[in-house]
């Protein structure tokens, strides 16, 4: 298995240091009903400053001392405290010189909306070279927010998004100079100098919210799917879409096609790491991360995306009503009720285990059984919430202690193998064409 | 009731089927929709079809049309319809174009300035605004724009039949079909060609009427004026405590002008 953690890197305050930030930030995250246009004079540079390096620096130290996780996993979002990487691949070049074994994992770079995929080849190239081939890119078309922050026409993002993917393969593995004439790409000398050290290239892997688009593409390309700390139940079933995919492409998935991201918090108290659980929740967290007017840009999805919206988006109370007339006239009690709301989700949020919080003893079992039903041959531990630097590092701490080596054992006797240790797609299918069961739907009814 | 005034029919365009609805007797008009696509069949054609035969299609990616590839801004989309018009034997013929559509028929204008006897540009975008701002769609909810669009939802009596019945998935479906293809065309620059203005400068003896809501909060009045600036002989009327949509805020005085200025 391949054991990795990730972070948002969210711009906040802790709240038992400094109560009144913490408390201000997340009112006006609340009043605007989204994290994607918090006005940035909500800002500080030095705060920012400071937790950007802490970030850093929880990497480095894992790199050195917690030996037991394979990787780290970075993202970015753009004009949100959601998320301090705007521009990830600048940390990704930091980490590159500063570790020295774990493999940095981007996922993923949004290609629409960086624009200029031959600027991007070339900056990935440098960071695999830099880390001396540790690189994992991957390739995201951005969340609907980012087509407002980059100004990038969303109805031409699928478009922008498969031609990029292909351009950077070619310029990374076609002799250069060459010229691409595409159909909204073009390039009239490509030879970029610096090419990444893995021959042919970098292998990629794809993160997404259970997109079959994306499925669908991952499976035709080979391409291991690491899906976002998603529900399970949705999740299985695109990883029988995928499976099924694989199978027309004339191979068997397997754990080494599939990953899953998991929100955690572990500490050596069942309580604390509980209570340090729930600030997951700042915010609204998901459900605020963007209104729906920017989570879903014009044209950026599918007919068939759009026709699913289209039933959800219009019964009473739903999230596509228009908030804008009344979201910032709110009174600090009817802030504090919404607050409230938020918060008293909490033990929904822990028996769905869209949070899995407690000492290592108490969480094993629970990402054990993840690892049962999922059967991904990736997984990611996520860390976020506004905790403290010290409860975070305790937090890897105990992952790399404990959790990771009985979640390996348990993960060998499933036969969870990562993409390093067998390639994606390499499988062949069994005898007239059928295809094995990639996750075991049955083991999520049993008790854990 | 609509069934007998209008029908649909498709005429066939650069690949496609594009959706035409046909409505009235007389003389053809052109009327292109707005940015919003077809909203539907009110009062004002009512009263235009019983002397004009209103012709009205589709824009190629809006509602039931099918997108065609290569049409990737308002210029090309206007080609699309000059070539319509050419194909069906329609040219020199009267248009009515509302907002993106009044854009669709300036491009025409200045693409060829014969194409058409007569324009009624309603509220037009297509025009950098020199003070203020175009009202950007993509920013707000599809709703949230549509409420925009008229001075008082309330006391506009057409308003909650624009695009069919309101708060369904259909129509959510057809509003976001109409934000996705305006947004492949008008993204960026937003809702304006920048040499549009100039292009129109060199259009001479054209005969446009230029109509205007003074509370229009979608098109400024600096986009307005520059069109009046920009076309020598154009007309321009403005409507008090009227928004975006003159034709259903104020329908007596809308039909009232087009007549007078289109002749019967």
């Amino acid at each position: 298995m391949h054991m990795m953690w990730f972070t948002e890197r969210a711009y906040h305050y802790d709240p038992e240091v400094e109560p009144e930030k913490y408390r201000l930030l997340e009112n006006q995250v609340i009043r605007e009903r989204s994290f994607y246009g918090t006005p940035n004079r909500f800002f500080d540079a030095e705060h920012g400053a400071k937790l950007i390096n802490q970030y850093l620096d929880e990497k480095v130290y894992t790199d050195e001392e917690l030996l037991n996780f394979d990787g780290v996993m970075l993202n970015e979002h753009h004009g949100t405290p959601f998320c301090l990487g705007a521009v990830m691949d600048v940390e990704a070049a930091v980490l590159a010189g500063k570790t020295k074994r774990i493999k940095i994992v981007l996922l993923g770079n949004p290609v629409a909306t960086v624009g200029n995929p031959l600027r991007l080849a070339e900056e990935l190239a440098m960071i695999d070279l830099i880390s001396g081939g540790r690189l994992v890119p991957g390739w995201v078309r951005g969340a609907g927010s980012e087509q407002f922050a980059n100004n990038t026409n969303p109805a031409l993002n699928r478009e922008l998004f498969e031609e990029g993917v292909d351009f950077i393969i070619n310029a990374w593995t076609t002799p250069g100079p060459f010229r691409h004439e595409g159909k909204r790409l073009h390039f009239r000398h490509v030879n970029p100098w610096v090419l990444p050290l893995q021959k042919p290239h970098p292998p990629f892997w794809i993160p997404g919210l259970i997109s079959p688009d994306t499925a669908y593409w991952c499976a035709k390309r080979r391409y291991p799917y690491v899906a976002l700390a998603t529900k399970l139940e949705p999740t299985l079933e695109l990883w029988h879409f995928y499976a099924e995919a694989a199978a027309r492409e004339g191979y068997q998935a397997g754990p080494e096609n599939f990953g899953y991201l998991q929100p955690v918090m572990i500490g050596d108290n069942q309580e604390r790491a509980e209570e340090l659980g729930k600030r997951l929740l700042f915010g609204g967290a998901f459900a605020h991360f963007a209104r729906p007017e920017w989570m879903f840009p014009p044209g950026y999805n599918s007919k068939a995306a759009t026709r699913r919206l289209a039933q959800l988006e219009t019964g009473p109370n739903t999230s596509g009503k228009p908030m804008f007339t009344t979201t910032g006239e709110e009174t600090e009690e009817q802030i504090e009720a919404v607050k409230n709301r938020i918060y008293s989700g909490y033990p929904k949020v822990l028996k769905d285990m869209q949070m899995i919080a407690g000492t290592p003893d108490n969480v094993i079992p629970k990402l054990c059984k993840i690892l049962e039903v999922l059967r991904p041959g990736i997984f990611s531990f996520w860390l976020d919430g506004p905790v403290s630097a010290k409860d975070r590092k305790r937090c890897l701490e105990l992952i790399n202690r404990d959790v990771i080596p009985a979640m390996r054992e348990y993960g060998k006797n499933l036969g969870l193998v990562s993409p390093f240790e067998r390639k994606p797609g390499s499988r062949p299918l069994g005898p007239d064409g059928v295809y094995a069961a990639v996750s075991n739907p049955e083991a999520l009814a049993e008790e854990y | 009731m609509a069934s007998q005034e209008w029908s649909e029919r498709t005429v066939r365009i650069a690949g496609i089927n594009l959706p035409v609805i046909v409505g009235g007797r007389g003389k053809p008009l052109l009327v292109l929709h707005d940015e919003l696509g077809y909203p539907g069949w009110f009062n004002w054609q009512r009263a235009l079809a019983k002397e004009r035969t209103l012709f009205i299609p589709m824009a190629p990616g809006f509602g039931k049309a099918p997108r065609i590839e290569w049409v990737d801004n308002v210029r090309d989309l206007a080609c699309v319809y000059a070539r319509m018009l050419r194909e069906e034997g329609l040219e020199n013929i009267d248009v009515i174009g509302f907002s993106f559509g009044g854009w669709v028929a300036a491009e025409m204008i200045a693409n060829y300035p014969a194409q058409f006897r007569r324009s009624v540009l309603v509220a037009p975008g297509g025009i950098k605004a020199s003070k203020g701002d175009l009202m950007d769609l993509f920013l707000v909810p599809a709703q949230s724009y549509l409420r925009a669009t008229v001075l008082d939802p309330s006391a506009t009596a057409e308003f909650s039949n624009l695009y069919g019945e309101p708060n369904t998935p259909e129509q959510y479906e057809l509003l976001e079909d109409a934000r996705a293809e305006f947004s492949r065309v008008a993204w960026e620059p937003y809702f304006h060609n920048p040499s549009l203005p100039h292009l129109l400068e060199g259009v001479a003896n054209q005969s446009v009427l230029l109509i205007w809501g003074r509370q229009d909060r979608v098109v400024p009045r600096s986009v307005i004026d520059t069109y009046y600036r920009a076309i020598a002989g154009s007309k321009l009327v403005m409507f008090e405590n009227c928004g975006h949509r003159p034709e259903i805020e104020k329908t007596d005085e809308f039909v009232s002008e087009v007549r007078n200025f289109l002749g019967a």
